[in-house]
């Protein structure tokens, strides 16, 4: 199954600046942990350091939402396009 | 990444910024920085502000200490960038009655290689202008100079 992960401009620097990538997944947990595999150092920016994607890392399969689907479970199908959008947010104390 | 980089402003587009802070007083305003970065010696690079678009804070239950955007405000927002031949570079908020320094929340929120701009504003007046990335390992926002530049009339 391949998989078109759209790679979101902050995190390019540390994908070879690539924009996308293609990775093999039925998930999308997997495309996410083939995408850590292929540039390691995504990895601390997506997810927090007991493995949980980040509050903050919104994820779509096509146009779709994950949180809307089966999460990290939800399956792809080969052709499908995995976009990472970021959120933004911030504040004081 | 952080200590070798420079952001470049007009004071007309900073000045836009405060303004926006002052207009929002006591809530966060929010918005996204439009520009680009350009590679010189010694993979130095000047990140230079060329437009913003300013942006809603999506945060009510707690507005005057928080904001966030949605992911189609971001969509929005790099639309609006790809128009002018820009991307979005970064992103900037306010710290009403409080300091021009990243909280422990901004840290926690953040993504790498974007600008963070934070502006000050106390009693409704803008003060303090400043500008943040995050380092590499997410330990800590490393300050970035702000080069304010006269644009000539």
């Amino acid at each position: 199954m391949s998989v078109k992960v759209i790679i979101p401009t902050p995190l390019r620097v540390y994908a070879g600046k690539a924009d996308s990538t293609e990775v093999s997944a039925k998930t999308v947990g997997e495309a996410l942990g083939q995408l850590t595999v292929k540039f390691g150092d995504l990895r601390k920016h997506l997810f927090t350091e007991d493995g949980k994607l980040r509050s903050f890392v919104n994820v779509y399969v096509n146009d779709e939402d994950i949180r809307y689907l089966s999460k990290e479970n939800t399956p792809t199908k080969d052709g499908d396009t995995i976009s990472i959008i970021p959120s933004i947010a911030g504040g004081f104390v | 990444m952080g200590n070798t980089a420079q952001l470049k402003i007009s004071s007309e587009l900073a000045d836009k910024i405060r303004a926006h802070g002052a207009q929002t007083y006591p809530h966060e305003c929010c918005g996204a920085l439009l520009g680009r970065d350009t590679e010189v010696a010694d993979r130095r690079v000047y990140r230079e502000i060329h437009g913003l678009h300013p942006l809603v804070n999506r945060r009510d239950d707690s507005p005057n200490n928080r904001f966030s955007v949605t992911s189609q405000d971001v969509l929005d927002a790099e639309n609006a960038a790809r128009q002018q031949g820009l991307e979005v570079v970064g992103w900037y908020h306010s710290h009403p009655d409080h300091p021009a320094r990243p909280s422990q929340y901004d840290r926690d929120h953040a993504w790498p290689w974007y600008s963070y701009i934070i502006v000050s504003v106390a009693n409704r007046i803008p003060e303090e202008m400043t500008s943040w990335r995050l380092a590499d390992d997410r330990t800590e926002f490393e300050s970035e100079e702000i080069g304010l530049q006269r644009v000539a009339s």
